[in-house]
């Protein structure tokens, strides 16, 4: 235990558990919204673009990143309108860009080389994010942070009834892309800390459990953060403890934390049962 | 004194004109039911009504000071929203999100409203429940509680009574009855239901292919397309 303080004066470790709070946060707020959507495949499908991205980037020597991002921001548009203008069903564009953009990756990195920085991006790699990298983390995910926050009742009347917000007067197709932006660089970002095969459980565990536990909105956004930063640092203690890799242990302890919610519900339904039962 | 009033209105989509030369005005304490059959053009009627739709031609005017983004809308309920978590409360409360302007957060008199409108609707002591957990019936009254806090002049309801046992079905019309009479708020109803059209309403609009009834509810009971459709005298 002590020695795992000793190593918190570690810049590297510093870094990474600045990063990866923020990003954990990110993708906790916005993964509500997708998850009641039914739209939570879209943040695996935006990843394997990002995955692609990477290669050419990295292959044309240019910086992964940014490229990245912007990509996966045009992608995200292009996702949307498809899906709105029902031309294809929602889940096979997903599946269609996904897979395209997957085998786009692997044929560059293998006509062009095995590359480490891409295996980094495939499978995280929190420690080794570079101080370019871990600037351009924290700036995107304060205003991540700040724009959400701000357009919270929004978001929630849009996601709660998209007809009655448009008849009121909220411009859905604009906060529909503004909130397709923001996932797009959640995952993006989110790829150097879980990986491009790891990105989506960020976006879909924590919002999935706490939509267990809550009854309203508000509650499931905040226990959504909280439960995400919660096991963004169990797994991250845990991987330095039994030198699990730490993407995949994140992983895990978010699954964990599900199946707890998923008992817990399940207690207190029957407790209610057993109220109601009375009272009758 | 009208407050939505249109004159020579064609509607549609880009190349489909769905509903043409309409010619009907909504007063402001009318009660409007739109009837016809699925495909006879009421939703594309509610979505010009609420301007998500420009006309092809014709026009609507709102007058009195009401405008379009303030009709309180209860559309009809989508397979999102039975299991979506969120509160009476926090659903009732973004009927006020027409009254946002450019500032994000609901004022104290935004609640205050949603308040008071939740007590009309009878949720007041539920309104820390789950949506989710709620019946068929009080999940309406909820919607209805948002539709008021969004509009306080003119109320248009999609079906709202669709999918309702016959007590909860019942007790949503006389509700719907008394913010029409004693809070003098228009409503336009979107129904099947002609027993409770010919019973409640002030005017009807029927729209059948390519004809369209709009006058008074005795207007109706005479009409030809009333007698036609329904054999007439038969609700009597």
């Amino acid at each position: 235990m002590n020695e795992f303080f000793n190593v918190l004066s570690y810049a590297f470790i510093q870094r990474a558990l600045i990063v990866g709070v923020l990003i954990s946060l990110c993708s906790a707020l916005l993964g509500v919204n997708l998850v009641l959507k039914r739209y939570s495949m879209i943040g695996d499908g935006l990843s394997h673009v990002g995955f692609g991205a990477l290669a050419i980037a990295a292959a044309a020597g240019l910086s992964p990143l940014p490229i990245a991002i912007i990509i996966v921001i045009i992608s995200a548009i292009l996702l949307l309108k498809m899906t709105n203008s029902g031309k294809i069903k929602g889940e096979s564009a997903i599946a269609v860009i996904s897979a395209s953009a997957l085998a786009i990756g692997v044929i560059t990195v293998s006509v062009t080389g095995s590359n480490t920085d891409l295996s980094n991006y495939m499978f995280g790699s929190i420690l080794a994010i570079s101080n370019f990298d871990a600037v351009l983390t924290v700036i995107l995910s304060i205003i991540i942070i700040v724009i959400y926050i701000l357009f919270y009742n929004r978001i929630f009347a849009i996601t709660f009834d998209e007809d009655f917000a448009k008849a009121t007067g909220v411009k859905v197709s604009l906060f529909n892309t503004v909130l397709a932006i923001l996932t797009a660089v959640t995952v993006v970002v989110g790829m150097r800390l879980m990986g491009a095969l790891l990105v989506s459980s960020l976006i879909i565990f924590p919002p999935l459990c706490a939509i267990k536990l809550c009854k309203n909105f508000k509650g499931v956004t905040v226990l959504s953060a909280i439960l995400s930063i919660v096991s963004f640092l169990a797994g991250l203690f845990l991987s330095y403890v039994l030198s699990f890799p730490t993407g995949a242990t994140i992983v895990i302890t978010n699954l964990i934390l599900l199946i707890l919610s998923l008992i817990i519900k399940a207690i207190t339904n029957k407790i209610n049962l057993k109220k109601s039962k009375k009272t009758l | 004194m009208f407050i939505i009033n249109c004159e020579n209105l064609s509607i549609g989509y880009k190349d489909k004109v769905i509903l043409k030369n309409l010619n009907f005005s909504i007063g402001e304490n009318d009660y409007l039911y739109i009837i016809g059959e699925n495909g006879s053009g009421k939703s594309t009627l509610i979505k010009s009504l609420l301007k998500l739709l420009k006309p092809i031609s014709g026009k609507i005017d709102y007058c009195a000071g009401l405008k379009s983004k303030e009709i309180g809308y209860l559309p009809q309920q989508s397979s999102i929203q039975r299991d979506f978590p969120a509160s009476v409360e926090e659903i009732v409360l973004s009927g006020s999100i027409n009254r946002l302007g450019l500032k994000p957060f609901y004022t104290p008199k935004n609640k205050k409203k949603a308040r008071h409108n939740m007590e009309l609707m009878k949720i007041e002591d539920i309104k820390n429940e789950s949506y989710q957990n709620l019946s068929g019936g009080q999940q309406q009254r909820v919607l209805l509680a948002r539709a008021l806090t969004s509009g306080s002049k003119a109320l248009l309801l999609d079906e709202p009574v669709t999918g309702l046992d016959p007590i909860a079905a019942s007790d949503m019309y006389s509700l719907i009855e008394t913010i029409n009479k004693e809070y003098r708020i228009a409503v336009i109803m979107v129904s099947h239901d002609m027993n409770a059209a010919l019973k409640y309403a002030t005017h009807i609009l029927h729209l059948a292919n390519d004809e369209v009834f709009f006058g008074t509810v005795d207007q109706y009971r005479n009409s030809e397309i009333h007698k036609r459709f329904y054999g007439g005298g038969i609700y009597e």
